[in-house]
């Protein structure tokens, strides 16, 4: 058993211990198998929803497939709740006592906050995974090549981490589960704000402004246009969507920037 | 007397405006059940949780085994166990999958956390329930596996903030009996508590806390020792009892307090005063007694007298 004093053991602790807490999410799942069938039910309702529903109905700008135009749209959706359950479950954690149990632990101090995003990861990997099987399913396909595609799911992957960051800091500081549940369906209108479902163009000048510079927006804009898909806008739009994949990667460069010093700090502090 | 193993000094917290703690000292003797005993908001989690590392202390300073628990955090948590008020364990994960989680999160090999998962509820009673869910366990047998959950690394020091709060008698008893056992395996616990039957059940020593200070010390009987016995009169006809109000009175110089419509307690000044001459007084006076009872007082009338609150000073 190597101590917590030199900082390669620090740092060997920070993975192994972040590691067990990422076991203890999978372990979660397995105690609670709902969630599993949830999380894979709730694609296929979202494809039929929105893609058959509604798609009926909506017209795609240049005249394209709306379920090729909706699955961007749809990745992006499961991608944004991620800083939600990461909060819920830091805050959960906050308030039962568990992360005062971690804290009076000899385990590596930073392991909790890096777990937990890591955790969050994976299950967000797990989402996608299912997602693009459903999108497959229903015709959606990625048009411009395997490193093109790869780019995408990378883009989704990187806003997602630097999101659950921001999941932590606000868990920690609301630090009460039934507050953290509360915030939980601000999550939907979140996400539908955006191009993710119809093009911004029809919408009111400032419920516009807003959708475009909603990063939900960017990265829907992001895949489309690295999967091919249609709805690329045209004329005079707005930057980050003239620019999706570098609205992206600032959108979380700027999130981890902020939240990660944040959470950290607030993690560490002894002060109640 | 062995060393202390649990020592605070002076010990300060603010928290805004509230003073949580003023200058709260401590000392726990190895192998000693202390109990922390105090109203609500007296500071007793404060103080447990500058102990337990969790909030540094705004002055003074304490030490765990030597250690302080600022400056040498990491060296006090691996001899500590912390339970809390709440049960601070996964709920959406099994006993088990507790257990081994926090023993591997305590760094034990992936066999070691198992095979000491199993001993533990195997010896505390939880391996029936061992593989379901935390969320489906009674109010007791939650607190006994958080209880365990301290117990992982065998902690030198066990710090248990008011852990029966809550709980039915039952499983009161049974969380008492387990911390004799532990108290018998030589651990050393800090318990607070505000049932002070609580204390008088397990505290070799009881450290009175109100207003961020301790007020008192002693064993159990020694605080008893200082407020001297109590004396239980029931009469037979309650409209005597101004005439044994003033019996009483006389003989021990203090006003008795009625209990009942025909019943009346009274401290006795130490020493003195026998049964036989109490009665004998209270013939001449012509107050017929169906009882007169000498007893010691309970610590609930000990703690009432020490934290008889001036309300005028907050």
């Amino acid at each position: 058993m190597t101590a917590l004093t030199s900082p390669l053991g620090r740092l060997r602790w920070t993975l192994l211990d972040g590691l067990t807490l990422v076991g203890r999410e999978l372990g979660r799942l397995r105690q609670e198998p709902g969630q599993i069938i949830a999380a894979l039910v709730f694609p296929v309702i979202m494809v039929v929803l929105f893609g058959y529903v509604f798609g009926s109905a909506i017209q795609v700008p240049d005249g394209g497939d709306y379920r090729e135009y909706l699955m961007p749209g749809l990745f992006a959706m499961v991608t944004f709740p991620a800083w939600l359950g990461v909060m819920t479950r830091m805050a959960g954690d906050a308030s039962r006592g568990v992360m005062d149990r971690f804290r009076s632990m000899p385990m590596a101090r930073l392991a909790v906050p890096f777990g937990q995003t890591g955790a969050d990861l994976l299950t967000g990997l797990l989402m996608l995974a299912i997602m693009v099987g459903t999108g497959l399913l229903v015709g959606w396909q990625p048009h411009r090549g395997l490193i093109p595609t790869a780019q995408a799911f990378l883009l989704m992957i990187v806003l997602r981490y630097a999101l659950s960051w921001a999941g932590v800091y606000v868990g920690l500081a609301v630090k009460n589960d039934q507050v953290a549940d509360a915030m939980v369906p601000l999550g939907l209108p979140f996400t539908m704000l955006s191009n993710a479902f119809v093009p911004t163009d029809g919408m009111p000048g400032w419920l516009r402004f807003l959708s475009d510079w909603n990063p939900v927006s960017a990265l829907t804009a992001a895949s489309r246009e690295l999967f091919g898909n249609p709805g690329a806008p045209s004329g005079n739009v707005a930057w980050p969507l003239a620019h999706p994949v570098t609205a992206v990667l600032l959108w979380s460069a700027a999130l981890l920037v902020i939240f990660v010093p944040l959470s950290l700090r607030a993690y560490m502090r002894r002060g109640r | 007397m062995p060393d202390p193993i649990v020592v605070a000094e002076g010990l300060h917290k603010s928290f805004g405006d509230t003073h949580a703690l003023r200058g709260l000292n401590l000392s726990v003797p190895r192998g000693t059940v202390c109990g922390v005993l105090g109203p609500n908001g007296a500071g007793k989690t404060t103080a447990v949780r500058i102990l337990a590392t969790l909030s540094d202390p705004d002055a003074g300073h304490a030490r765990i085994a030597g250690y302080d628990v600022v400056r040498e955090a990491g060296k006090v948590r691996a001899r500590i166990g912390l339970a809390g008020q709440y049960a601070a364990v996964d709920e959406q994960l099994s006993g088990r999958g507790n257990l081994r989680m926090f023993g591997r999160l305590s760094h034990l090999s992936r066999r070691e956390a198992h095979r000491r998962a199993d001993e533990l509820l195997e010896r505390f009673g939880l391996m029936d329930a061992a593989d379901r869910q935390v969320a489906g366990y009674s109010g007791g047998m939650r607190r006994r596996l958080d209880l365990i959950t301290s117990l992982i690394l065998r902690p030198e020091v066990l710090f248990l903030d008011e852990p029966t709060t809550g709980l039915d008698p039952r499983s009161r008893g049974e969380i008492w009996d387990n911390v004799r056992e532990l108290v018998a395996d030589g651990t050393t616990v800090l318990l607070t508590t505000q049932y002070l039957d609580e204390a008088d059940q397990l505290a070799d020593d009881i450290a009175v806390v109100d207003h961020g200070q301790v007020i008192a010390t002693g064993t159990p009987d020694e605080l008893k020792s200082t407020i001297g016995d109590r004396l239980d009169v029931t009469l037979e006809d309650p409209a005597a009892m101004p005439a044994a109000m003033t019996v009483l009175n006389t003989l021990t110089g203090t006003d008795p307090t009625t209990t009942g419509a025909d019943r009346l307690s009274v401290a006795l000044p130490g020493g003195g005063l026998r049964l036989a001459d109490i009665v004998r007084e209270l013939d001449r006076a012509g107050v017929a007694a169906a009882d007169v009872s000498l007893r010691r007082p309970t610590l609930d009338e000990v703690f009432l007298r020490l934290t008889d609150r001036k309300e005028s000073v907050r």
